[in-house]
């Protein structure tokens, strides 16, 4: 498992979400109601569109084509037309700084 | 006489055929779609990524097969004999039915000029294929229509740097479904792009090298598209002695006047509370209506409603419509980096939103103002035009409340 550093905590408003690229993949670190941090692959299952413009409700991100919708915490799939779950990747803070596990 | 028949397996007439399932219907379900592929979704052909049409599937055989569903690909209705629950497909067999869904879409209108038969629809994978084959360097296309597929196509093309010209009718365009300000906006943009633009005027004659205008013009051309706008397919549903109007005429349940005979999608009518019939040619309502008109069909009695919704992708703006935004609203303007939000108040209620902005960056607002529009907000105009008051505060204000 790798650890990268991704942002900081202040670069992500509360209940939202921001797009992080690394190498060449892209992922989506979200900002928890509760300030828990999560991360996920950074593209919705259904058609390749970011989630970083989806809009975050709870522990919800909607993707903002389609509305279908994912459970960021575990990635699950919660409604259609998404079908497939997101991949999701450990998150660690250390004083401010969101750091997340890409192997 | 068993069984559910769907006819139409566009994204309304798969959806329901799922949603059917969903409801826990375990009767079998025909979905019988005319088309020779598997069900696909249609906004991208307007919309494609590469050079050639783009066909995404709305799901597998394999997705199909074990949900039980019977996809009759490549097949027609030819006849509905509703006495004896009975549909006559274009082969000859007659299948029976307990209960039967139109979600026979719609189809393109047809230009009745000279030479009409030269301009090419643009509907179906079919026709994207058609169109995009022919694409090349230096080549003159003429759009007729500039609603939204005519302007989405032009985009695409200037992409392309092949020449457009775009007729129409009115003496603007995006005229019908955007609201003024994000018309204006995207016209202008297709003006910088190098689209031509002929108004006001309509279509005399076509033949393979030109489209005549009614006032004398003469627009080059190697290929015509025509993008005039659709009409309900109510052929078959007329037939057999269905209420239709503009669309199949349903109740709220999205029934039609045969209690066993239901209609969604772009074909349906829906009976409004306030009276008359609403037909919506969304991607969203189709769905939606599916999905209502599946769950009534497995025993429920729920009233359809939904807020319209729609998007377009021209060059790299994004419009995004909710609700019916209508000129007596009063229109309230939220200027944003990205782009530019409106709202829209009837008596001081929030009841319709729109948004252009760069990619995809305002549809999160959007996707809260259809929240707000449900929660049936009545917000403080000074408020909304302030790009500091964060939309979510509004939502959260209400459930406090």
């Amino acid at each position: 498992m790798t650890w990268i550093t991704a942002c900081k905590i202040d670069d992500i408003e509360q209940e939202s979400v921001i797009r992080f690229d690394h190498g060449s993949r892209t992922y989506a670190i979200y900002r928890g109601p509760d300030d828990s941090v999560y991360c996920t692959a950074g593209l919705c299952t259904h058609e390749a569109i970011h989630l970083a413009d989806g809009l975050v409700m709870d522990f919800e991100v909607e993707c903002p084509k389609h509305s279908g919708a994912f459970d960021y915490r575990t990635g699950e799939a919660l409604r259609l037309p998404v079908c497939d779950n997101l991949k999701t990747y450990p998150t660690e803070v250390v004083d401010g700084v969101v750091h997340v596990a890409i192997s | 006489m068993d069984g559910i028949i769907i006819i139409g397996a566009g994204e309304c007439g798969t959806r329901a055929a799922f949603a059917l399932r969903e409801a826990k219907y375990s009767g079998a379900i025909t979905l019988i779609g005319a088309e020779p592929h598997l069900p696909y979704e249609r906004p991208p052909l307007s919309k494609p990524t590469g050079d050639l049409a783009e066909m995404k599937l709305i799901c597998t055989s394999d997705a199909l097969a074990s949900a039980g569903i019977d996809y009759l690909q490549g097949s027609s209705a030819s006849k509905l004999d509703s006495e004896t629950g009975a549909v006559i497909l274009n082969d000859g067999r007659a299948l029976t039915y307990e209960k039967l869904l139109f979600a026979t879409g719609a189809r393109p209108r047809k230009l009745t000029c000279p030479g009409a038969e030269l301009a090419l629809d643009f509907r179906t994978y079919a026709d994207a294929e058609m169109i995009f084959s022919r694409m090349g360097k230096g080549l003159r296309v003429v759009i007729i229509g500039g609603g939204l597929i005519g302007m989405e196509l032009a985009s695409v093309l200037r992409g392309k740097d092949i020449t457009v010209d775009v007729i129409e009718s009115a003496p603007k365009p995006l005229g019908r479904a955007v609201p003024m300000r994000f018309a204006e906006k995207l016209f202008a943009r297709h003006i910088a792009e190098g689209v031509g633009f002929h108004l006001g005027r309509g279509v005399a004659a076509i033949n393979s090298f030109s489209v005549t205008l009614t006032d004398g013009t003469m627009v080059p051309a190697d290929l015509v598209v025509s993008v005039i706008g659709v009409l309900p397919e109510t052929t078959l549903a007329e037939a057999a002695g269905l209420m239709t109007g503009n669309g199949i005429q349903t109740d709220i349940y999205l029934r039609t006047n045969m209690p066993n005979i239901f209609a969604a999608g772009d074909c349906a009518a829906v009976a409004q509370p306030g009276g008359g019939y609403i037909r919506y040619e969304t991607w969203r309502n189709a769905r939606v209506q599916a999905e209502t008109a599946a769950r009534n069909m497995a025993g429920s009695a729920e009233a359809f409603t939904t807020l319209s919704w729609f998007w377009s992708d021209q060059y790299d703006l994004n419009l995004q419509v909710a609700g019916l935004p209508q000129p007596t609203h009063q229109c309230v303007l939220r200027s944003l980096p990205a782009g530019e939000l409106e709202f829209y108040l009837d008596n001081g209620r929030l009841v319709a939103a729109a948004a252009l902005g760069s990619g995809n960056s305002l549809a999160k607002d959007i996707k809260l103002a259809e929240r707000l529009i449900a929660a049936g907000i009545h917000p403080d105009p000074a408020a909304l035009a302030d790009p500091r008051a964060n939309l979510k505060m509004f939502l959260k204000s209400v459930r406090a409340a």
